[in-house]
Formats: C-alpha cells, structure tokens, sequence
C-alpha cells in the first residue's frame, strides 16, 4: 500500500471548503511563495500513513460532515505532488460518500486527470496573472500552472478562487483586470475570495532560520480588501 | 375531572400521581423560530433594577446579609419581598432579598466559619441548642468514619465529600404541588403510610419515620404559601397560579436545605401546557407569559446559599445550580421543545446573560432545527448554556428526567441521588509509584504497598500497581459514602424535596472521579516514552523526566484515549462491587466543576510531565493546551468514554472557541456550532459546555474587571460570572486550549 507524508491534521477546518472540514495538510511543495505561510512543509517529510490509515482517521470524523457538504481538504504543501497516494485514500473516501476538496497552487508532477475524477471541489490558489509575476512570488515558472488549469477545466469539477492580495501588487485596477481575463478561462468557478496579505507566518520563519523575504511589507487592510472584492465581484458579474 | 383541570386531556394522570403522563397528553411541540418572543413589561424591569442594584452592593460585600435569628426551615421566615407591587411570582428564602439564611443541620462548626468569615454572630439561644442538644450530620459522620476514610479525606485523595454540608443534588418535583395542590399530595403520602406495614425491620421502620416527615413538611409548605397569602391546598387554576406554587416547592426546598446543589428540574413543557390554556382563553397574552417566565427567573437568580471561603475556592463565584433542563424528545421521539423552551432561554435577552439559572438543554438529533440554531445563537451571544445529549440519556432515564447540578440525570420525583464528589485519580496513581505515601503531606496513607525503585518506569508494572491501588481506594471511598448518606438521612433529612417523591424512591450512589487526562497522559508517557522518577531523600518521586514523544489524550489517538476509558471501566467495576447504603445503584461522575484548581495545588508533579501544584482540565477535559489537532480530535477523545456503561453520572466537557474561528457571519457561526453539537452527540458523547470567547478578552476582564460586569463563562458543569472566580481560576480558565485557526 502506498504510503504518504502527512504534516499534520486539523480537524475543525471552517474556511477550507463549505462545513465543517478536516484540513490534511501534505508537505512537500516546489514553489517557494515569499509570503507562504506553511514554510515547515516546503520539504517533503517521511512516509508516515499509509492511504488506510489516513482514510480511517477522516471517515472517523464523519459525524460533523453531514451538514453543509462537510468533508475532507487536501491542502499543504501542495497534495499534488502526492497524486498517487491521494487516489488511493480518495477511492476509500468515496466508498463512505464523504465530500473531497483539493486545495492547490496546480503545481504537481502532470498527470491530473485521474486524482480530479475523485475530487468535489478545487480550491485554486492563484498566485499572479503574469508570468513575471508569478516567476518573482513563486520562484518557478508558470508553465505547470497552465497544465493544471487544462486539466482542471477538462475536469469539469467546481471551483473556488482563491487570490491573496498583497499590497502594492493586486490592490490595483490593472492586476484586477487581468485577473478578471484569466478567471474567464476557467470553467465552473462557484466562488471567488480575496484573502488579504497577513504576516502571521512570520514567527515561522524564524523559528526555521530562514530569512522572510517580505520583511519590510505592511499587511493587507483587511477593509480595503473587502472592499477591492466588491468592486472585482460586481465587475465580474456584469461579463 | 377537578374543576382546576377543565380543558386538559384525561389520562391515567388523573387518578394517580404521574406529571410525566400528564405531560405527553397534554403538551404541544412548537418548531417555529423566536420571532414570537417578547420584551420585558415594566413590572419586570422595576422589579429586576431593584434586584440589579442589590446584586452590585452583594458583589462588593460577598454577602449582602445574614438572617442569623434562626435557623433553616420550610416555613422559619416572614414573607419577604423585592417590590411587593411589582412582583407577579412571590416568594424569598429569608424575609429579604439576598439575605442568607443559617443552615447548622450539616455542621455546626461550618457555620462558624460562615459567619466569622462575614463579621456576623449566631443568635446565642440557636448557638447553645446546637451545641447543647441537637446532634449535626457532621458530628454523626465523625462519629462513624474509619481512620482510613480520615487520612484518605485529609490528603485529598477524596474531596468535597459532603461530610460537613448539605449534599444537594436532590430534584423535587415542583409541578406536582401546581398539577395537584398539597392537600391531594398528603392524602397520598398518608396512603403509603398506611401500607408500610409488617415486620419492623430497620429498612421499614426508616422508611415510615420518612414518609411521616414528608406528610409534615407538606403541610409546612402550605402555611409558607400561606404567608404571602396563597392557598396551594389546592391544584393552580391557571398559569400564573401553576408558575407561583411550582416555585413554592422549590423554595420550601431553599428554605430547608444549601446542598451543594439545588436544581430546578424540567418544567417547560408543563408550564406551557398551562400557558397554552390561557392563552387560548385569552386570559393571558405572550407578553403576560413572559412577564411570568421573566420574574420567576429573577427569583431562581437571587436564590442564595451560605458558605465557607474554603468552599468558594472551590466552587467559586456563588454556585447555586438551579439546574433548568429543556428540550429533549419523548421516548417516541417527537420534540419536547415548546414555547416556553425558548421563552426560558430568552430570559438570557430580557434580563441579561447570568449564570442561574444553569440553562441546560438536552440535545437530540431529533430536536426542531429552529430550536438547535436557537440554542447556537444564544450561545455564542451569552455563553450560559451546556448541552447533554438526550440520546443518552432517555434510553435509560425515559423522557421525564432532568439534569441535577451539572451533569447527574435523574428521573424527576423517581429517582433521588446521595452525591459523593470525587476522588483524586492522579493522586492514586502516584500512590501507586510512592508506595501509598502521599507525594505533598509525606504521610502513609494506603499501606501495603513498596515503593517502586525503577530507574525508568514500567507501564504493565505501573498500571498493575494502580489497578490495585484503586481497588483499595474503591474501598474506602464506599465506606465514606455509606456513611455520609446514612448520617445526612439521619441528621439532615430533606423532607420537603423527598415528600415530591415517589415513596418507593429508587436511590442513586453518585461516585466520581478528578484528573482523568493528567493519568491517561501519565500512564501513555509511560508506555510510549521513557519516564524517570526523581526520588527525595525518603524514596518519593518528586518529579519525572520525560525521553521521548507519546500520544496526547485530545487527539482522538486510540492509543491513549482507550487507556482513559480503560481506567474508568476499571475504577467503576471496583466502586460497584460494594454494597451501598440504602440498596442505592452506583454511578460515576467525570466532573470537577472549579475545583480542578485545588485538586492540582493539592498534587505533586505526575508523570505526564505536569508539574507539581499545576492545575488539572476540569472535568474530562484534555490537559490545557495539548489537543493540538483541532476541536473535532479533542470532542472525539471526550467522546470514546462510556456513558451508558460506565459514567451514568454524567462526563463534562468544557469547549472554548474563538468567534472569528466558528465562522465568518453570525449565521455561519450558529450553522457551524450546531454540526459541531450533532457531530459529537451523535457519537454518544455526554456533555458540552460553549464558550465562544476570545482570550484577549479574557485576560483584559481579568485585569480590568469593571469593564465586564456580566461577562459568563461556562466552566465544567456551570455558568460563572468571570468576575467572581478567584485569580487563579481565571488564569486556569485563560491557560485553556482555545479552539482557532490562523
């Protein structure tokens, strides 16, 4: 049996998917986001459940999900990179009728296809609209992104948009545009949301020793974001 | 049919004493919202502004005023009033407001703790019958307890044993004095009487001197009634008549004893079929019903106990636990929610959030949505409301029981219960390491056993050396029990609470239990990691070094969760292994109300690598701050132990979740709490107290008291204005594992 590299599990997840949700979170990511907020899961861990195991512990809490599409995130790290492992626990996840959202940057080893027929929902995380942009957050190039994106439209599964915005960056018409040009190339977007920019994983950091590239950056307003969401919302409902 | 029953459905009600029967004929469920509710009428306010200022004036003095004149009785006291003209339901324990009355029945020498602690004086003619010719319940304990039971009580290895005040947790049935008048309730008693017949055994003869003394404190009742010029010989007419001698019962009951606790029982689905009546009649519109809810609530809130400071450091910030349960389904599963279910919870509105009475709303699945997100929303604006989970409990209560205290259900006017606080489970597993020697006090209390001299502990060693421990342990704990209950019988009978009770009463032994997780992490730290004794000169193990990770009880982990269960299967076998007092059923209690601050400055340090005097979760809850994979993983830890098997006298569980984490919007937040409440009770989990709080907001209250006059917190099985718990307490309370996500 397949075994995967879980960093840790949350069990009362509330803003990762509709419900009441039990947040995996995978470790092991490509992309080196300079205001990622889970740097302990850059690196890939040890194998330490096997799909079994890791099945059992979600099913186990299937009470809280039967209200509101409760159910189970796959978040990180980046659970794409552990596609293999996921399919598995997904198959037994389905057999139980439980809800499964993906939370992803779509930034794996390609070959999508088979691990999205399983998934309900894809929580995509949009890192920037251009490839400059993207290359200066991410460190990488965007090219496995658009992968995704291709197959996630092919997918057919149901969306939600998810765009942190950082001062000085996104809070502009220009990037809000452009964001506006490219969620129209995705299919079966349901739900958009701003998150704003927060330096809560500072103190990560340094526990790490690494140094936190965004130092000098003052968080996002988190009115000012609230209200950039309404003007992007009312736009994007006008298309 | 009686004249006063005109309208109600005929049943076997009629013809034998049987509120519960009256009730499922009668009752109307309701599953509507709380649009229909109504605000205060004058009269309330008035009346409720008045009590308000007197409650600021007994903040600052602790006690407002002490009747020291005479002594507790059903009918010791003139009528006393808050503000005669505005009062619809009547009615006070002393002849004023917050005037405490002197009980010397459980102790005498307790009451002079009482009233030094509060410069007052004992009228010198009560001093000298108490001391000259009338014997107390703790005199008669003291007389009987073993040397064994002493030490075992001295160290704290069992604490709060009522030894030397009222044992409480007795629920008279209120509503059949409204359902059936008194004089109907005496003939009764008088009925039995008259058939206890036939060779005088000792069981016999007790049980004919009870029924004598029911008979009389019936009538006592009557004349207290009298006295604020209310004739309750007979059944209440209408509602308001139902809600005044209801309340009457209650309290002759606050008049004759301060047991520790005092609840009300389950009275919405019964007054609201009185409420319906009226209602129909139009005799009475809602804002008239909650008028009656309202000062009713007032009075349940001004009712007050005299204590010790020793006891509020232990259950601080004046207890009363007029318990109040709601809801529930019946045993063919319709909703026993009504009206005045929420009517009774809207008082936390009307009035203000307060912590009596103890809201308590008995949850089912079953329960009408409108109701369960109802109860969320009240939750998360008051923080005065726990839940216990109907689905539980009604297998094996029926569907007219109520919760006593905080979590002991009982069958209302069937069931009675002799309350036997805890015993301190840390304590006994280091006595199972120390070889019986207390790790504080250095004093042999349980002989026969070595102490254990291993570098690293062995855990088939460790636990088969507990489970002998708490077999001896079990021993003594019975035999203090026993005796207890046979001297508060004898010395400090309550006559008035047992006359609304069956006379065929079936008895409960309430056991209970302290520091549940500071053992299951102990014993799992002995299994998983390597854990090394730091010995004092005498052998005792001061302290433990810990090697290594082991798994965490509140983190739904099989591995040391099943070990919590496994001690309390083990501690109940042995408990109900011995014969109790008065053929009484054993049960088991997880709870510690405040005290689990006291029971950890009271233990030195364990091998989960708490440290010695630090306090222990209260209750069943996790140790503070270690169930670090989500609230779901710590309620399903909670959840795993045994109601029906095992702790039928109820398992605590106290959750705090921060606001901003339960959900965005207001109506997110209710809809998450209540799949929140579903997913664990479904699973068979007992007890929940909510606080949704932030911590910040905590340690600013703590510091700046007067910004938060009304702040209530639920602690393990109460509610407690925040400003009223000792700073230790509020430091406990903070140091809690707050539920969040970043």
């Amino acid at each position: 049996m397949k075994m995967g590299s879980v960093d840790s599990i949350e069990s009362f997840g509330l803003v990762d998917g509709p419900g009441i949700r039990t947040v995996v979170f995978l470790s092991g990511c490509k992309l080196r986001c300079k205001y990622c907020h889970n740097p302990e899961m850059w690196k890939k861990g040890v194998a330490n459940y096997t799909a079994f195991d890791l099945a059992k512990r979600i099913i186990r809490n299937k009470p809280y999900f039967r209200r509101n599409q409760g159910g189970v995130t796959f978040s990180g790290g980046e659970p794409l990179l552990q596609s293999e492992f996921l399919i598995e626990v997904c198959k037994i996840l389905k057999k139980e009728g439980i809800h499964i959202a993906l939370d992803t940057a779509g930034v794996g080893n390609g070959n999508y296809r088979e691990l999205l027929s399983y998934v309900d929902l894809v929580l995509l995380d949009i890192k920037h609209i251009t490839k400059d942009g993207y290359q200066e957050i991410t460190g990488l190039e965007m090219d496995e992104f658009l992968n995704f994106m291709k197959a996630l439209n092919e997918s057919g599964k149901k969306v939600w948009i998810r765009q942190v915005i950082i001062p000085g960056m996104m809070d502009n018409d220009s990037y809000l545009m452009g964001l506006h040009d490219m969620l129209k190339d995705i299919k079966n977007i349901e739900h958009i949301e701003f998150l704003p920019y927060h330096t809560m994983g500072k103190e990560k950091y340094k526990k790490l020793g690494i140094v936190y590239p965004y130092e000098d950056l003052k968080e996002m307003d988190q009115k000012k974001c609230q209200e950039l969401y309404q003007k992007f919302m009312e736009a994007y409902y006008e298309k | 049919m009686r004249e006063e029953w005109k309208d109600f459905k005929k049943g076997i009600w009629c013809s034998e004493i049987d509120v519960r029967n009256f009730i499922l004929e009668n009752y109307k469920g309701y599953d509507g919202d709380e649009e229909f509710l109504e605000k205060t009428t004058k009269k309330t306010e008035i009346v409720w502004s008045k009590c308000s200022d007197l409650l600021k004036e007994e903040l600052k003095k602790h006690v407002l005023d002490i009747d020291t004149d005479h002594m507790s009785g059903i009918n010791a006291y003139d009528a006393g009033y808050i503000d005669k003209d505005n009062e619809v339901i009547v009615g006070l324990q002393t002849d004023a407001p917050l005037k405490r009355i002197v009980n010397p029945y459980g102790g005498i020498r307790m009451v002079y703790q009482e009233l030094d602690a509060y410069g007052y004086k004992l009228n010198p003619t009560v001093d000298k019958y108490f001391n000259e010719f009338r014997k107390t319940h703790n005199q008669g304990v003291f007389d009987a307890y073993t040397e064994d039971i002493k030490i075992a009580r001295h160290v704290g290895l069992l604490t709060g044993l009522p030894d030397a005040y009222g044992r409480g947790r007795i629920i008279g049935d209120y509503r059949r004095i409204a359902l059936y008048g008194i004089d109907y309730l005496m003939e009764q008693k008088k009925k039995d009487w008259d058939y206890l017949v036939g060779p005088m055994t000792e069981e016999l003869i007790h049980l004919r001197e009870d029924v004598s003394m029911q008979y009389r404190a019936l009538d006592e009742i009557k004349k207290m009634a009298l006295k604020y010029g209310y004739d309750i010989s007979k059944p209440a007419k209408d509602a308001k008549e139902a809600v005044q001698w209801l309340y009457f019962g209650y309290l002759a009951a606050i008049k004759e004893n301060n047991g520790a606790a005092m609840s009300l029982g389950r009275v919405d689905a019964f007054l609201d079929i009185y409420f319906e009546r009226d209602l129909n009649d139009g005799t009475l519109d809602e804002r008239g019903v909650q008028e009656l809810i309202d000062q009713f609530v007032i009075k349940l809130r001004i009712a007050r106990h005299l204590r010790t400071p020793d006891y509020d450091e232990l259950f601080s910030g004046d207890p009363t636990w007029v318990t109040c349960s709601i809801g529930g389904i019946t045993e063919k599963e319709e909703s026993m929610v009504t009206k005045t279910s929420f009517r009774i919870l809207h008082t936390l509105t009307n009035l203000d959030p307060a912590p009596e009475p103890n809201m308590t709303v008995l949850w089912s699945e079953k329960l009408p949505e409108t109701f369960k997100k109802y109860c969320a929303k009240m939750s998360i604006d008051t923080d005065a409301i726990q839940y216990e989970n109907d689905d539980v409990m009604r297998p094996i209560y029926g569907d007219d029981y109520a919760i006593a205290c905080c979590v002991s259900a009982m069958r209302v006017g069937r069931d009675m219960q002799f309350f036997g606080a805890r015993c301190n489970l840390a304590k006994a597993l280091l006595y199972s390491i120390n070889g019986g020697v207390d790790e504080v006090k250095n004093e042999l209390v349980i002989p026969g056993f070595d102490k254990m001299e291993d570098e690293i502990l062995d855990y088939q060693k460790v636990k088969d050396v507990y489970w002998s421990m708490l077999e001896r342990i079990a021993i003594i704990y019975s035999n203090a029990m026993n005796i207890i209950h046979y001297m508060h019988d004898k010395y400090a009978y309550e006559a008035g609470q047992m006359a609304l009770h069956d006379t065929e009463v079936n008895r409960l032994m309430a056991y209970g239990v302290a520091g549940l997780s500071v053992v299951a992490d102990s014993l799992s730290a002995i299994k998983y990691a390597k854990v090394k004794p730091i010995r004092n000169k005498e052998g005792i193990a001061i302290d433990f070094e810990i090697d290594g990770e082991f798994p965490k009880y509140g983190n739904d982990d099989d591995r040391v969760d099943l070990i919590a269960k496994e001690v309390l299967d083990k501690f109940y076998k042995e408990l109900a292994s011995h014969e109790c007092y008065r053929k009484a059923h054993p049960t088991l209690s997880v709870l510690t109300i405040t005290s689990n601050v006291v029971y950890g400055s009271k233990t030195g340090a364990t091998p989960d690598g708490r440290k010695a005097g630090v306090a222990f979760a209260p209750g069943a809850n996790p140790m503070h701050g270690r169930d670090m994979s989500g609230a779901v993983a710590s309620l399903n830890s909670v959840a795993k132990l045994n109601y029906a098997e095992c702790c039928r006298d109820g398992i605590s569980n106290t959750f705090s979740i921060v606001p901003s984490s339960l959900g965005h919007s207001k109506e997110e937040q209710i809809e998450n709490l209540v799949t929140l409440l579903d997913g664990y009770f479904v699973q068979g989990a007992h007890h929940l107290n909510v606080n949704v709080l932030n911590r910040e907001m905590l340690i600013d209250a703590m510091n700046h008291p007067e910004k938060y006059p009304l702040l209530t917190i639920r602690v393990s099985g109460y509610a407690v204005r925040f400003n009223r718990l000792t700073r230790k307490q509020q430091e406990e309370v903070i140091s809690r594992t707050f539920h969040e996500k970043l």
